[in-house]
């Protein structure tokens, strides 16, 4: 349950900071949520990266629908993607995911270990 | 805490944010480029269409909005010209800001600063500043800005423009800039400036001086004018044949020793021009009267060809304020209307083609070119020391010399390979001070002709054919222009200059520009000479006759001529060149030589209908054979004389098959054999049909697969997806122009009745965004012929619902 509530975090404040900030700070928002939130390093990169995966691929779907898929077939062929649009989405989503996910892990990373049960 | 773990996942964090936020050569930086909230993603326009916006202003004067029709043509409405002025600015950068930056950035030789480290960047630029670009730019800014009412303007358009990129964020930056990792800088006059000075040499930066002077060991000079033969038989001039002309007003006179030190001296300059403008921006404009349209109102038709690129150089709107009401086609980078109407009258434009560029030999003293000879005396230079910043590569610092002649643009530290370290000067009028927009301005206002007259009569350089066409009914043309008077043969070598003797002596005055003004009849021009022999000035240029005799030939034999057939006249593909070689062709070539495949393409030229129509297969036939034709006739000679110059207009070569079969360079000089026509044209034709069947078996022996003719973005091969192919006819040659890239990029046809009646077209779109659904929307319509009718908005009409949106301007 704390890798969804990490993931929703991650995704939520990543929108909020990019309407202002650099496009990095998706790293920033996943290295801080997960040093708050308790995960395993495992879990926490799977949070961050599905975070900034949902949020990129939503809001470039979004986008792309509302534009009629002109620029993303036209940037598809530029980019060697066949024109295909949902090709680029998905490798948007993917090069977020990877900044959002090693962010996540790197913040997990500096939560202390959790303390051996003492009896 | 877990140390390993952290150490390596924040290592590869970083290094990956690092790696995306960079620049890899062409890539751009991925995770920014990537990014839905700052990437390109945020260039994607929605299709609902545009919102209504408002705009802060704090120098606004009046009341000012903006209706965007839906063909996002703007029709602006403004209170006062300065308001005015600034919608125009804004709304230029608003769509096509990207376009203004490339074109001024060309035009002062900084590309290599935004596009990178690349030799062939830096030749660019060093010519364009070493060619007087720079200066002839801010000789054009003085003179704008000492004139009260341009500066007015100018300023206004630059406060629009910077208005627009002022409210730029990462995110709303144009998506070329994102692809090419830099950002817009302020607009300002001197960019105006500049960008007319990019046209002047697009229209004017022609000439073959200095091929022609690599040429004299090979070519004496009556060689040389017999093959730029100056008055071809079939010419039909722009000024009627048998108009008479005054006597002279300045008699240009030929320096005494100018047979020794000029025309037979051989050892002179032996350089190339690095980047020469297109020989085919050409145009055409019409003009009939009254008498002879179905409205009895004249009729005035203008496609000026230039290359056809996305975005287009034109963009379309209306201007209105209490002082002008006027509608046409802008050049995003400059105030005003260029070819338009207003409610009294219209006007177009088509190029001069006249040479006003001479190259002069300087003597420096010694290599610091702090000094040259000049009327017997070492003469200061004033050096210019030019910085070109590169992308990527350090500052290259450029010494360029200014002389009484002009900047020298090739010495010892800038010319090619064949180069001698000569110093060569330029002299153009695009250097002198003069001011351009001013007559746009004036034409925009212009009620009569008159006005028109008063408007045009300072324009120096593109010299311009200005047709013209009013609700009173009268018509005229003007060949308008700062032209040098030259004596017979100046300026077609490159010419001494240690002296004062070889200058220009004067200009044509201006009211002997060729001209025509009259109530009956038609008027046209299509980038042809345009007076016959008995004109009294030398004028050397780089004609274009087969067009001109087209609308002419059309244009008399029409009476009661309505709007449909105007757009049928622009849009004609047939080939009245064609139709004198192609007799030509048919009568040398010895059918009894030629296999079974060069019978069936004989045939085809045969058959052809004359018509360069895309699917026609004649005209691919008929044009590789004649291609073929000229290179058999001129490739020998062009080569043992290793002469640089394109070869003769190919209305020289057919008007000298038709007087005289056995011209001199009909005989292949590498051969022992005397070849005559027949073995030539026919020869032309064998070697032809592989080429043809090669284009055959793929499927592209119709003349607009033959050709592919494509709009390409600016920035070309680098961004194909952004440019279309045009399955289109036409031939430079023919009336309606089109060849591979270049054509007509504005067709436009108005009737000067009451209401006037106005219909145009470009190949583009006014949005220079690729996501837009404006970005090339007119394409399709253009490619078939097809017109939009243009909408001469009131403002009471604002309700209409062609309205897409509206900008209004508020003070804060």
């Amino acid at each position: 349950m704390r890798i969804i509530l990490a993931l929703l975090l991650t995704a939520t404040i990543s929108f909020l900071a990019g309407l202002r900030l650099e496009w990095w700070s998706i790293a920033i928002v996943s290295f801080l949520v997960a040093l708050l939130i308790p995960q395993k390093i495992s879990g926490a990169f799977i949070s961050g990266f599905l975070g900034i995966f949902i949020l990129w691929a939503v809001l470039a779907l979004w986008i792309d629908s509302k534009n009629g898929n002109t620029l993303s077939f036209k940037m598809a062929e530029l980019f060697k993607l066949g024109g295909s649009s949902i090709l680029l989405i998905l490798v948007t989503a993917f090069i977020g995911g990877l900044v959002g996910g090693f962010a996540a892990m790197a913040g997990s990373s500096l939560r202390p270990l959790p303390r051996a049960r003492r009896y | 805490m877990r140390i390993i773990p952290f150490i390596i996942s924040s290592f590869i964090t970083i290094a990956l944010v690092f790696a995306l936020n960079k620049k890899w050569g062409p890539i751009p930086a991925i995770g920014k480029f990537l990014s839905p909230q700052q990437g390109f993603w945020q260039n994607a326009e929605s299709i609902d269409g545009n919102k209504n916006e408002n705009i802060p202003y704090k120098n606004l004067k009046g009341k000012l909005s903006v209706y965007l029709d839906d063909r996002l043509v703007p029709h602006v409405f403004a209170q006062f010209d300065e308001d005015a002025y600034f919608a125009q600015g804004y709304l230029h950068a608003k769509y096509r800001l990207f376009q203004m930056e490339l074109q001024t950035f060309a035009a002062a030789g900084r590309i290599s600063e935004h596009l990178g480290n690349d030799p062939r960047f830096i030749n660019f630029d060093r010519e364009q500043r070493r060619s007087g670009m720079v200066y002839g730019a801010e000789n054009a800014l003085k003179a704008f800005e000492s004139d009260p009412v341009s500066k007015k303007v100018c300023d206004a358009y630059t406060a629009g423009v910077n208005a627009y990129i002022n409210s730029l964020t990462a995110s709303s930056l144009p998506v070329e800039y994102k692809l090419l990792g830099y950002e817009p800088e302020p607009w300002s006059n001197m960019k105006i400036a500049l960008f007319l000075k990019q046209m002047s040499k697009t229209l004017a930066g022609y000439d073959n001086d200095l091929e022609n002077t690599l040429s004299k060991p090979g070519l004496s000079f009556d060689d040389l004018m017999q093959l730029n033969k100056q008055v071809p038989d079939s010419l039909v001039p722009i000024i009627p044949k048998g108009t008479a002309f005054d006597a002279p007003g300045i008699t240009p006179v030929k320096p005494a020793n100018a047979d020794s030190l000029y025309f037979e001296k051989k050892d002179t300059a032996k350089v190339l021009q690095y980047s020469k403008p297109n020989p085919l921006n050409g145009s055409n404009n019409w003009v009939v009267s009254g008498q002879k349209t179905s409205s009895g109102a004249p009729i005035l038709c203008n496609d000026p060809h230039l290359e056809l690129t996305f975005p287009s150089v034109w963009y379309e709107m209306q201007i209105t304020s209490p002082n002008v009401n006027v509608y046409g086609v802008s050049f995003p980078g400059s105030p005003n209307i260029i070819i338009g109407f207003n409610d009294n009258i219209a006007w177009g434009v088509t190029n001069a083609q006249r040479d006003v560029r001479d190259y002069y030999e300087i003597q420096f003293r010694d290599e610091s070119r702090k000094e040259y000879m000049y009327n017997g005396n070492w003469t200061q230079t004033q050096l210019r020391i030019d910085t070109i910043k590169v992308k990527g590569g350090t500052n290259i610092h450029d010494t360029i010399a200014f002389t009484v002649f002009g900047p020298v643009v090739y010495d010892r530290s800038f010319s090619k390979a064949l180069s001698n370290n000569k110093a060569i000067a330029l002299r153009w009028t695009a250097h002198d001070e003069s001011n351009e927009g001013m007559t746009f301005y004036k034409l925009n206002r212009a009620k009569n002709y008159d006005d028109y007259l008063d408007a045009i009569k300072t324009f120096s350089c593109p010299g311009q054919n200005f047709v013209f066409a009013s609700k009173q009914g009268d018509i005229a043309i003007w060949q308008q222009g700062k032209f040098p008077a030259r004596w017979y043969g100046q300026g077609m070598y490159v010419m001494p200059g240690t002296d004062s003797s070889y200058q220009w002596q004067g200009f044509i005055p201006q009211n002997e520009n060729p001209h025509a003004h009259i109530d009956s009849g038609f008027l046209e021009s299509a980038n042809q000479r345009a007076v016959d022999s008995t004109y009294p000035y030398f004028i050397p240029g780089n004609y274009i006759t087969p067009r001109g005799i087209s609308i002419s030939r059309n244009l008399s034999s029409m009476q009661g001529i309505t709007i449909d057939d105007m757009k049928a006249l622009q849009t004609n593909y047939y080939s009245v060149f064609a139709e004198g070689a192609r007799n030509v062709l048919l009568k040398y070539v010895n059918e009894n030589a030629l296999d079974a495949e060069g019978k069936k393409y004989l045939d085809m030229v045969r058959n052809w209908d004359l018509y360069a129509t895309p699917n026609s297969t004649g005209t691919t036939v008929f044009q590789t054979w004649f291609d073929s034709l000229e290179a058999s006739i001129w490739a020998d000679e062009w080569k043992k004389n290793s002469l640089q110059m394109p070869y003769p207009a190919e209305q020289t070569l057919l008007e000298w098959m038709n007087k005289d079969s056995a011209f001199k360079y009909v005989d292949n000089i590498n051969t022992p054999e005397k070849e005559t026509l027949n073995d030539i044209v026919t020869r032309a034709l064998q070697k032809a049909i592989p080429e043809l069947m090669e284009q055959q078996a793929g499927g592209k022996l119709e003349w607009t697969k033959h050709k592919d003719p494509t709009i390409y973005h600016l920035l070309k091969d680098n961004v194909k997806p952004f440019a279309r192919k045009i399955p289109v006819g036409g031939w430079s040659n023919v009336i309606n122009a089109v060849t591979t890239t270049h054509g007509p990029s504005w067709r436009m046809i108005v009737q000067l009745s009451e209401p006037i009646e106005a219909y145009g077209v470009y190949p583009g779109g006014q949005d220079g965004n690729p996501s837009s659904k404006f970005y090339d929307n007119f394409v399709d319509t253009w490619a078939a012929g097809k017109y939009y009718r243009l909408w001469f908005m009131k403002e009471n009409e604002s309700k209409d619902k062609r309205i897409l949106s509206t900008l209004t301007f508020s003070k804060s």
